[in-house]
């Protein structure tokens, strides 16, 4: 994983990508029920039920997903909060 | 058995408890705020006031699942995150266990919006504290559903079953 890149990258004019190079991982864990984590990711980060629940069923399925993306201080305050209601969660940089 | 969590009008709950209910309620919340001692800061009164606090991964399994890592496969970010974060994790979660223990008590119980964010908070962590004692799986309620009455793990599990229950129907109440 590229944890060893420096925190400010310059990028060409051309990149087109959006500056949110640091991202929110929701783990699943067995604990952790599918309707409290649907209505977390809404209450935390005012997501629709629907998609609260797509990405509650990518944890469930997957193991993990990401929700959320944005400066690295974003993503630790988010992962904080998550933290504060239970869910298993680490911020990671984008290695796409 | 209770009937669960309503919605009470105004973003408000209600659920009404017997007696041995509430008592058991109140133990196991009291048990967890026992574990999460308030956040330990250093000596230096900036670091105290700033919340900046150890960057240790607690060793008891419980508290790990508690305070989770921020950073998975980053050791160093890891314990930065963890210095920064932790001691306002422990307030906010000792906060939460406070606030269900001065509510909690036989008959029905009504909560305000705020009390009942308390409340899912301080289910869930006592939940995961069960859940990593007993080691659940995701099978857990079908588990039970098998085991028989003088299983010793019996009890545990009912307690744990009756606890999903009351958080499920907490997070159908304020949807």
């Amino acid at each position: 994983m590229g944890s060893t890149a420096p925190a400010e990258v310059e990028r060409p004019s051309t990149d087109v990508r959006p500056d949110l190079p640091w991202l929110a991982i929701v783990w699943n864990d067995p604990v952790n029920l599918m309707s409290y984590v649907t209505y977390v990711l809404q209450t935390v980060f005012g997501y629709a039920r629907e998609k609260a629940e797509k990405l509650m069923l990518d944890v469930h399925h997957k193991g993990k997903a990401v929700v959320a993306s944005g400066t690295r201080e974003e993503m630790e305050r988010d992962v904080q909060i998550l933290h504060s209601y239970g869910l298993w969660a680490t911020v990671q940089r984008d290695s796409a | 058995m209770s009937g669960g969590f309503r919605a009470s009008g105004g973003g408000g709950v209600s659920i009404v408890l017997d007696a041995g209910e509430a008592s058991i309620l109140r133990s196991l919340v009291s048990q967890v705020l026992d574990l999460v001692e308030p956040g330990t800061t250093g000596e230096d009164p900036l670091e105290r006031a700033l919340g900046i606090g150890s960057a240790a991964q607690p060793s008891d399994p419980v508290l790990a699942r508690l305070f989770p890592a921020g950073y998975s496969g980053d050791d160093q970010a890891a314990a930065e995150f963890r210095r920064y974060t932790e001691a306002t994790l422990r307030e906010g979660k000792r906060s939460d266990a406070e606030t269900l223990m001065e509510t909690a008590g036989e008959g029905r119980v009504r909560l305000t919006a705020e009390q009942a964010q308390a409340w899912l908070r301080a289910l869930n962590d006592v939940r995961l504290a069960l859940g990593v004692r007993l080691e659940v799986t995701e099978e857990v309620h079908e588990e039970l559903a098998g085991m028989t009455e003088d299983d010793p793990r019996y009890p545990a599990y009912v307690t744990y079953d009756w606890l999903t229950y009351l958080q499920d129907t907490l997070v159908r109440a304020l949807w």
